[in-house]
């Protein structure tokens, strides 16, 4: 299973306060034992809200607001994907993440949506599409 | 926590921390298998505390420690023995204790080396190739025994007899702990990408059983290929393994119809292929290449695997290239299967009647006898050549062949095909 781990924006965060350089060299090292573990998939780190804009969609219309937003523990600072084998097992994952922020913060743990949890969702279309005659063959059956 | 809870928070750690932890402890005791048994002690040890004590801070750091004392135990009772029988003096006593290994000098060092050491253990050739699936698994990528049997659909028993074979086996042969070097180096490399993609295959178009895919071997498999290329980043087989496993997963949800049937390749949707890990399979492809090594035999069948990945419809398939490429896989590792998978590219490229003649070169070698692939190639092209009821013959006889149930469906409704259309 796929789980994105979110780290929670902090008012640090969302000044654009860079991180200690111990931070960082941890959060590198961590990141690393991500990747070696063959756990990690994509992370990256987001700018201050500051610096982003939400579309707001109702009653057909669209409306553009631009940041910084309030509410800033709801806001999130940076995120990874990471492949596991369980739920328990992204949470010990992500235990062991040095301290992300200074102060105190958050980190949160959500799992994504997989193909079986589509399962019921097909469309007549999809399956008519599919139904389509199938050619058959070594290199394209794969 | 509740019990259950904190079970499954020990397995989760398990997964996490076993594969170092063997690796570790056979450093000191020179044998996976006693390494194995040392870390499965501490696990229980595990168990037994920390639904009253809760889990650890380091739950690592205690695993390993419990399982170094162990360790350090069984050499300590071992060189009783040894002293006992041999009647060792004083003096040979002594010279004992000054060369005792500096254990924890030992541990403290880098244990990527220790893990690749276990990987190649444990993937040594000395092992049938389903021992070294099982031992990889459960060593390596922290499976139990129960998982690896679900997986594989056999028995729990079938499973835990072939490991304990296994570790028999590796400690009969004296396997030593070690990364081979020199020339043995890459034939043992070989042994290990072997196995990882057997489970990667597994999975992906297993081989029994009535589903088409297992989601979880694939994951598996994926997961030992990227932890092998954080041990061994220089070697471009390593990385193009993993970008051939990360582009073919990339089409996991697209090849599944709604009802459990595969979707060819040519008639998926790309908008469901994963860009993730499409992105991922070709940074990993280029990683390869960038070490030289365009004609690895895994790096080559990536570089076709990638052709596809970067059609944005089947339309736009380079086949000329994957053609080529072909050829050149057919030249570095020769074999009846890439040379039907060449006809096949051919035939997209030139049309069905250039790839009917190198098909027909292959029946009438007869290397291929039994492969259902080979009739079902065959009526593909000749049903393109508008020669149904041959076409028919042959989906029929591959129909008959394969032990996948899904497949043996798809593969009957082609047939029927050529009654119906004219």
């Amino acid at each position: 299973m796929r789980v994105m781990v979110l780290v929670k924006a902090t008012k640090d965060s969302e000044a654009a306060l860079m991180p200690e350089q111990k931070m960082l060299e941890d959060m590198m090292k961590f990141n690393e034992e991500l990747v070696k573990a063959g756990v990690m998939l994509a992370g990256d780190g987001l700018q201050p809200s500051s610096k982003g804009a939400r579309i707001q969609f109702s009653k057909g219309k669209t409306k553009v607001v631009d940041g910084p937003f309030a509410e800033t523990k709801e806001l999130v600072a940076g995120y990874w994907i990471w492949q596991v084998k369980s739920r328990e097992e992204a949470i010990e994952w992500a235990r062991r993440c040095p301290q992300p922020m200074p102060g105190d913060c958050e980190i949160e743990v959500r799992p994504l949506y997989e193909m079986d949890d589509f399962g019921e969702a097909v469309t007549p279309e999809i399956r008519e599409q599919e139904a389509r005659l199938r050619r058959q063959s070594a290199e394209l059956n794969k | 926590m509740k019990a259950t809870d904190i079970h499954r928070t020990i397995e989760a750690v398990w997964r996490i921390e076993s594969a170092r932890l063997i690796a570790g402890i056979a450093r000191l005791v020179r044998d996976i298998g006693v390494a194995e048994d040392l870390a499965q002690d501490a696990l229980v040890t595990a168990l037994e505390q920390w639904p009253e004590s809760g889990v650890p801070e380091k739950p690592g750091a205690w695993l390993m420690s419990v399982a170094k004392r162990r360790a350090i135990d069984r050499l300590r009772r071992g060189q009783m023995l040894e002293r006992k029988h041999e009647q060792l003096g004083a003096e040979l006593e002594a010279q004992h204790q000054a060369s005792a290994p500096d254990l924890d000098a030992a541990l403290d060092d880098d244990i990527g080396d220790d893990l690749l050491r276990l990987v190649f253990t444990a993937c040594h050739p000395v092992l049938p190739a389903e021992a070294r699936v099982a031992l990889t698994l459960r060593m390596v990528g922290g499976l139990s025994t129960e998982e690896i049997a679900r997986a594989f659909l056999v028995p729990t028993t079938t499973v835990a007899q072939r490991i304990v074979r296994a570790k028999k086996a590796l400690a009969d042969a004296a396997v030593p702990f070690e990364v081979p070097r020199g020339e043995d180096r890459d034939a043992r490399l070989s042994s290990v990408l072997e196995v990882v993609y057997l489970v990667f295959n597994e999975g992906y178009s297993a081989t029994a059983g009535d589903d088409w895919m297992r989601p979880g071997l694939i994951e598996d498999a994926l997961r030992l290929g990227r932890i092998l290329a954080g041990l061994a980043p220089r070697e471009p087989e390593v990385h193009g393994l993993v970008a051939l496993m990360e582009i073919q997963a990339s089409r996991s949800a697209a090849r599944v119809g709604p009802a459990g049937e595969p979707v060819l390749l040519l008639e998926q949707n790309r908008a469901r292929w994963d860009q993730l890990l499409i992105r991922r399979g070709l940074a990993a492809l280029e990683r390869a290449h960038a070490l030289g090594g365009e004609h690895g035999p895994y790096v080559l069948q990536a570089a076709i695997a990638a052709c596809h990945a970067r059609a944005r419809s089947a339309d736009e398939t380079d086949w000329e290239r994957i053609a080529a490429l072909y050829a050149t896989l057919a030249e570095v590792v020769p074999s009846p299967v890439v040379e039907l998978n060449r006809a096949v590219a051919v035939a997209m490229a030139n049309g069905p009647a250039a790839g009917l003649g190198l098909v027909d070169v292959l029946v009438a070698s007869r290397a291929l006898e039994g492969y259902h692939l080979l009739p079902s190639v065959r009526g593909d092209l000749l049903y393109k050549l508008g020669r149904l009821a041959e076409a028919r013959a042959e989906f029929e006889r591959a129909a008959s062949m394969t032990h996948n149930a899904r497949e043996r469906e798809l593969l009957q409704g082609r047939a029927q095909a050529c009654d119906v259309t004219h």
